[in-house]
């Protein structure tokens, strides 16, 4: 009898309805405005990649050890260096990093021993073309300039 | 002609693979009579993309991204059965404080994906309002893998041998914190959907898969313990420390999408409840064991499964002494039970059809590989 008193009443679906409005408070919205707020995405956020340079003189920390692109599980890392022959270093001359193809796992960061290579947190990496995926030695070192918009 | 064609009842037709309920693309081609279905025919291989192969050729590290990929819902668990495979290839084990925090992710990810799988469920069935609720708590979990390891989906969590990060500032706090507010919003979902008319409707005695069916399948996981089977890897062959926390088995009666349902609401709250014990217990001590740097396993071959949100997942690893694995197999647990799906649909209407691949939960990336 009460079963189908509840039935008859519909009390089922108004229960269901209950938790429905429960849920409208608007302080409980969670919806973010994506490009007029960034989300502020977590300190180990593993995003575009960067070649940190030395504050104070701006040269590069890379030592052309070649580990990131051997730790690399797509091979996107080209490294390019010349011998130089008063220091007997290894001296950067280019380094092609390939967005596209990354998959952002972290190893190639993992593996850089002197702290240069890195992800950093810059989210936004589309492109109008193919080319401007792969980035070459001065864009890893600015780093991505994000596109501010206006309303 | 027109004869012919009025007499003919059955009708065969494809579903998917661009299909809203078939979770991805997947094609099943059945074959009706009317509205009733007669039987199915699983296509699949669309999102195909050689995962096993490309493991003969990464190293075992740099395999490690990819296993992320293949159930992309609960990548942190894949990463978990992958790297206790090669753990126990090269004979180290994690540090104690590892398995602890390996614990709690997997936990936490069993969470998440069981909350997308009851989201993309009920919006099949036809109530959108629990998608929307359960990924507003989905975003707590995946806020937590944000932190800890940088990403929120393909997570690459863990590293063989234990941990590549070290816990963040306030994790235990955090994890704590989406405990004590996942359970009573577990209970609204319930609210909404169990004593709901259609969901009862919709769910109850559809897609019957007894015990005896799913052994012979090979269907794991939540399915197999609605089918009222007591089978879970966690208890028959702990891993990671599992034996140390205390928790039920929730198990159905008749096997049919309302004891899935069930099922998996009950494990959401006994992830939360393990999840609580592993952060009380959480020893202090190194992340990583020593392993080195280029890792070159002796020759031999491996199995090692785990509990998977949706059902046993395999790691069968061949080593042949070298750098790279000879081979890598997956057994991959939403593969294996969607092959049940003929079985439990044949008798049904195309609408049931609907509700039984969304209670099988399968993630294609997973299916496919």
């Amino acid at each position: 009898m009460k079963r189908l008193l509840r039935k008859i009443f519909l009390v089922d679906l108004l229960e269901g309805l209950r938790v429905t409005f429960r849920n409208q408070n608007p302080k409980q919205i969670v919806t973010e405005q994506y490009p007029a707020e960034r989300p502020k995405v977590a300190e180990r956020y593993r995003g575009a990649p960067r070649l940190n340079t030395n504050p104070e003189n701006g040269e590069t920390l890379c030592i052309s050890c070649d580990l990131c692109a051997l730790a690399c599980p797509e091979n996107l890392i080209v490294v390019g260096w010349v011998r130089n022959p008063e220091t007997k270093r290894k001296d950067l001359v280019t380094f092609t990093y390939d967005t596209s193809r990354c998959m952002f796992c972290g190893l190639c960061e993992d593996a850089c021993p002197v702290d240069c290579l890195e992800l950093t947190q810059d989210f936004e990496l589309a492109n109008y073309s193919r080319n401007g995926a792969i980035w070459d030695r001065q864009m890893l070192e600015e780093g991505p300039r994000p596109t501010s918009y206006k309303y | 002609m027109a004869e012919t064609f009025l007499d003919s009842t059955e009708l065969v037709l494809n579903m998917g693979p661009q299909h809203p309920s078939t979770h991805g693309v997947l094609r099943v081609i059945i074959k009706l009579d009317g509205e009733k279905v007669l039987g199915t025919d699983c296509v699949i291989g669309y999102l195909h993309r050689g995962v096993e192969k490309l493991g003969e050729n990464r190293t075992y590290q740099q395999f490690a991204p990819y296993v992320d990929r293949m159930d992309y819902v609960a990548a942190v668990s894949n990463g978990l059965g992958y790297c206790l495979a090669v753990e126990k290839l090269l004979g180290v084990e994690a540090p104690p404080r590892a398995q602890a925090v390996r614990v709690i992710l997997t936990e936490l990810n069993r969470i998440a994906s069981h909350l997308v799988w009851l989201g993309t469920h009920a919006l099949d069935i036809g109530a959108i309002t629990p998608l929307f609720y359960c990924f507003r708590e989905r975003e707590l979990a995946l806020n937590i893998f944000e932190k800890y390891c940088g990403a929120r989906l393909t997570t690459h969590a863990f590293r063989i041998g234990g941990l590549q990060y070290e816990t963040y500032e306030g994790f235990e706090k955090e994890v704590l914190e989406f405990c004590d507010i996942f359970l009573p919003k577990a209970d609204e979902y319930e609210e909404l959907l169990t004593g709901n008319r259609i969901w009862v409707e919709r769910m109850r005695n559809v897609g019957i898969l007894n015990t005896a069916d799913c052994k012979a399948f090979g269907v794991t996981g939540p399915m197999l313990r609605a089918s009222g089977e007591k089978w879970d890897l966690r208890k028959a062959q702990p891993y990671s420390g599992y034996e140390k926390y205390d928790f039920e088995i929730p198990i159905g009666e008749r096997g049919d999408n309302f004891d899935r349902y069930i099922v998996r609401m009950e494990e959401m709250r006994q992830a939360v409840r393990i999840m609580r014990q592993a952060v009380a217990s959480i020893p202090e001590g190194p992340i990583m064991a020593k392993v080195p740097k280029v890792i070159k396993p002796p020759a031999g071959e491996v199995y090692v499964s785990i509990e998977a949100p949706k059902g046993e997942l395999g790691y069968y690893i061949v080593s042949d002494g070298s750098t790279l694995p000879y081979r890598v197999r997956v057994r991959p647990p939403s593969f294996v039970n969607l092959q049940s799906l003929d079985k439990m649909a044949r008798g049904s209407l195309v609408a049931d059809l609907v509700a039984i691949i969304g209670t099988i939960d399968i993630v294609l990336g997973e299916v496919d590989r």
